[in-house]
């Protein structure tokens, strides 16, 4: 693409604000019931990090490698790239992060790290209470609720959540953190009120990241080797 | 470049929209709506609506029914008012499937089928142009441009020829938001095409120097898209009163005041603004009716434009 920089993000914004929640609350329509399933496995994901268990953990990545896995088929490829000529990218880079997740679970030398507040946080924004976004924008609806496993944002946030509590390393954000800036900037020109969230959580737990990443670790006081 | 003028055609078509605003809200039931008014392309004397009908962003709705039937509505309005040019690209995701969707149920009788290429490669092109013609459901495309300069030392010749063996009947290039204007200005110059297509707006005026008088010399028609910013024009205008002048021209609204400003221009062929609103579309194809601005009210809106926006 030639002059590069004379483009700005809304020449890449190629739908409207009503196509994109249609899509969604299509797509939720069709997937109905697998909301709760999804939600159960969530809830997985926020014992693992309450209780740092080794298989608990194991558990959660799998679920979020699952998670991934689904949003890259089912959303992305098979809805996302209805409106969106980048949604297949997309849909290749969440199936790599699955993998990743996988790899996660089970890479020998796995540490389980203390319990943090802020992780326990952002997993319970992304699998509680970001389905609730949908209702404090205006002309949603929960049709519209946005749920952790079925679409994009909350299953990110949850991963996010999960990779700061286990301090793992940076090839395991490169995505989750990309994907933020991504579907910030999408609804930053989608004019959504709450497109600043996802990038400030992005933030939030790359920060945090650096910062424990300088701590040392004390895993006497929470591992349990015989999980 | 001939001065706009209604066709017979063109007017038995708005009378029979007009017909069919009765059963419409008496806003529109009121007064029958002026004959749409049109423009000769320059390179061979057909007349063209004045306003034309765009794609990007707003008939992207990928399989979502609801979309998909507000798509047809907002082309049967389209086309029952007069409407001709509808213009899309591959790189507009579902639209060019929409509109093809909306072609097969409303069969328009004159519909100017505009598309673009957009590939890298010459020889991809042609099966580019082989699917696009496919999904908008036309046995040959009346214009193909070439998106945005992409590979156009390939794709233009291949374009030229297609127009020479009879499957096209006219060839464009296109630009938006101001971009490679040096370059178009180069096309423009060297080769021959029938269409030009361009921002260009009360507040986006940079074309006004170079590439709207080289149309005019070269016998190049002008199609304007972009013509509300994307709708960020007409939101800064949104709620603040129309100026006098307004009235004297026959608008009601911002929308219809800045396409006047825009068709207005000697060197326009039309403009194509998109909307997925029916209502929209009625608006806009009356700006193309009734009094235009001249020479001295185009200065005024320009200034009131800047000034309010």
């Amino acid at each position: 693409m030639s002059e590069w920089w004379t483009y700005s993000l809304s020449d890449f914004l190629m739908f409207s604000s009503r196509s994109y929640y249609r899509l969604i609350e299509s797509y939720s329509a069709a997937i109905w019931p697998a909301h709760l399933l999804a939600l159960v496995a969530g809830l997985v994901v926020i014992v693992a990090i309450v209780r740092p268990r080794q298989h608990l953990q194991r558990s959660a990545a799998l679920v979020l490698a699952a998670a991934w896995g689904w949003v890259a088929w089912a959303y992305q490829l098979e809805r996302y790239a209805e409106i969106n000529t980048a949604a297949p990218y997309f849909a290749a880079a969440f199936a790599v992060q699955a993998l990743l997740l996988c790899w996660l679970a089970y890479r020998p030398g796995n540490a389980v790290p203390a319990p943090q507040p802020l992780a326990l946080g952002l997993s319970g924004l992304a699998i509680l209470a970001y389905p609730l976004l949908a209702l404090a924008r205006d002309g949603g609806t929960w049709r519209q609720a946005e749920v952790f496993g079925i679409v994009p944002d909350p299953t990110v946030v949850a991963t996010l959540s999960v990779l700061l509590a286990w301090r793992a390393p940076a090839i395991f954000w490169l995505i989750p953190v990309s994907w933020c800036l991504v579907s910030g900037a999408t609804l930053m020109e989608l004019k959504i009120g709450h497109a600043w969230l996802l990038p400030a959580l992005a933030l939030t737990a790359v920060l945090a990241r650096i910062m424990v990443s300088k701590k040392p670790r004390d895993f006497n006081s929470t591992a349990n080797p015989r999980s | 470049m001939s001065p706009i003028s209604p066709s017979r055609r063109r007017l038995l078509e708005s009378l029979i929209a007009a017909m069919g605003s009765l059963a419409l809200p008496s806003l529109y039931a009121a007064t029958p709506p002026a004959p749409l008014l049109t423009r000769p392309i320059p390179s061979s004397g057909e007349q063209l609506p004045v306003i034309g009908l765009g794609s990007w962003i707003t008939f992207n709705v990928g399989r979502d029914p609801q979309g998909r039937r507000e798509s047809v509505d907002v082309m049967r309005q389209f086309f029952a008012g007069g409407g001709r040019l509808v213009d899309s690209s591959p790189m507009y995701g579902s639209a060019q499937d929409v509109i093809g969707e909306a072609v097969q149920a409303l069969k328009p009788a004159r519909l100017f089928a505009a598309d673009k290429v957009w590939v890298s490669g010459g020889a991809r092109g042609v099966a580019q142009v082989e699917a696009s013609r496919k999904l908008w459901r036309v046995p040959r495309f009346d214009l193909l441009q070439v998106h945005n300069l992409l590979s156009w030392e390939e794709h233009l010749p291949l374009l030229l020829a297609m127009k020479r063996e009879g499957r096209l009947r006219y060839v464009g290039i296109t630009t938006s938001e101001g971009r490679r204007h040096a370059e178009i200005e180069k096309i423009m110059a060297s080769q021959p095409i029938d269409f030009v297509q361009i921002s260009y707006n009360a507040l986006d005026r940079d074309v006004e120097q170079r590439i709207l008088p080289l149309a005019r010399e070269r016998k190049i028609g002008v199609i304007v898209n972009r013509p509300f910013r994307q709708g960020d024009l007409t939101q800064a205008l949104a709620g603040k009163p129309l100026p006098g002048w307004a009235a004297d021209i026959g608008c009601t609204t911002w929308a219809q005041a800045l396409l006047k400003f825009i068709v207005s221009h000697p060197a326009v062929t039309c403009a194509i603004p998109a909307t997925s609103s029916v209502a929209h579309v009625r608006e806009n194809l009356l700006a193309g009716t009734g009094r235009m601005p001249d020479e001295a009210l185009r200065k005024r809106i320009v200034q009131d434009v800047e000034r309010l926006a």
